[in-house]
């Protein structure tokens, strides 16, 4: 290659280098900041700060949901990462992907009793795209398994 | 290979290779939206938890990759016209950021229309979501910051080296939903033996997508390409001839009448 070639790839490369080692140092700067929420392990480790407004995610927890003798549309639910678990209260429309076992970012704060006072619910929805034949199948044959196993 | 590369450099060759390679695309890429539209919103299945909603897949996924595709072809052109100074490399580069500024804006639309009746909002800063925006504005801003220069030359190299800086934000949009808790999901599995989750069923109709919206994104560059390729040698002899040719075929019913 040409000197003046070489010398001009080499600042191509230096480009690529540099705008590289700036972006990623403001990125490991933000870190934290760059979460659209925090899990409740994050909560609990004490890294959001009470009584101000923040976002929490996590798993709506399997028998959770409390509904029925709550006020019109006050709703009752614990969040869960498989680690901690914070408890949730919210007044409001829910998205239709909200349910239990699913993912669920709330926007609001965390009250003095540690619960967190939700002022909106989004719902998260994982990777994974199922067709509705498949998944009554599957839990067709998850049920039969558990009867079986409950009759042995 | 290296041959066919240098001709392709030449502003003359990649115009009579397109001519005769337009109406091959245009075909392919008719069947393979006919297919992808078809399969997609009629026989693949419903989504269990999204019902038909999902199907909004077929244009957001393609859209999405073709985006920053089409950003690192830019940056390929970009660095090929920096240090080689290969005319035809930066007129791909100039024609590719409006097209690839469409399609980002496209992934940005589509996915805001499909965040409501799922997540519940039309947009939330995730890092995911902020950084595809991000890539529309170095878009906007590549294609802008050429036009502000009255020289070509000067032009081209300064959306060159915007160009490149930009291309940080690729890994960064590619592995946001990994590094950082996001409400958009992250990448997911495919695999044709699969039964359960994301089956084949589901994922093929959106490949067929994936290649016609290639196929549009060719179209338009070559389209483009070809019009820039005019203006820029208008004063050779061989767009002289062709213009010519154009002119006096176009008179030619008239001499008949």
């Amino acid at each position: 290659m040409q000197n003046s070639r070489k010398q001009k790839l080499m600042i191509v490369l230096f480009i690529l280098f540099g705008s590289a080692v700036t972006v990623g140092l403001v990125l490991y700067a933000f870190n934290q900041g760059l979460n659209v929420f925090f899990t409740p392990t994050e909560i609990v480790d004490g890294k959001a700060s009470t009584g101000q407004n923040i976002r929490i995610g996590g798993m709506v927890k399997q028998g959770s949901l409390v509904k029925d003798g709550l006020k019109g549309a006050h709703i009752e639910f614990v969040t869960t990462d498989f680690n901690e678990e914070i408890p949730v209260a919210f007044t409001g429309v829910l998205p239709d992907l909200f349910r239990e076992g699913q993912g669920v970012v709330a926007d609001g704060y965390i009250d003095a009793d540690g619960v967190f006072q939700a002022t909106s619910i989004l719902a998260k929805h994982d990777e994974n795209y199922m067709s509705s034949e498949v998944k009554a199948a599957l839990e067709a044959g998850a049920k039969k398994q558990t009867k079986a196993a409950v009759n042995l | 290979m290296w041959q066919w590369f240098y001709k392709l450099g030449s502003p003359k060759y990649f115009y009579d290779m397109t001519s005769g390679l337009l109406p091959w695309l245009y075909t392919i890429t008719f069947f393979l939206l006919i297919v992808g539209v078809v399969w997609g919103l009629m026989f693949a299945p419903p989504d269990y938890q999204m019902g038909d909603n999902y199907r909004i897949i077929y244009i957001h996924v393609p859209a999405a990759s073709l985006a920053l595709g089409a950003y690192a072809m830019m940056a390929a052109m970009a660095a090929m016209h920096l240090i080689w100074k290969i005319k035809m490399a930066d007129i791909v580069a100039k024609v590719i950021a409006p097209v690839g500024g469409m399609f980002c804006a496209v992934a940005l639309f589509t996915g805001s229309f499909w965040g409501k009746p799922t997540w519940g909002t039309y947009w939330i800063w995730d890092a995911r979501i902020t950084s595809t925006l991000i890539l529309l504005f170095i878009y906007m801003g590549v294609a802008a910051l050429r036009n502000a220069y009255d020289s070509t030359s000067a032009g081209a190299k300064a959306a060159a080296v915007l160009t490149l800086v930009g291309v940080v934000n690729l890994p960064i949009i590619r592995y946001s939903v990994d590094w950082w808790n996001t409400l958009h999901q992250s990448a997911s599995n495919l695999s044709l033996r699969a039964v359960g989750a994301n089956p084949p069923e589901i994922w093929i109709p959106a490949f067929f997508m994936g290649f016609a919206l290639l196929g549009l994104f060719l179209i338009a560059i070559i389209l483009r390409a070809r019009n820039e390729i005019l203006v820029r040698e208008k004063r050779t002899l061989w767009v002289q001839d062709l213009l010519q040719n154009e002119i006096e075929q176009s008179r030619e019913p008239s001499h008949h009448a």
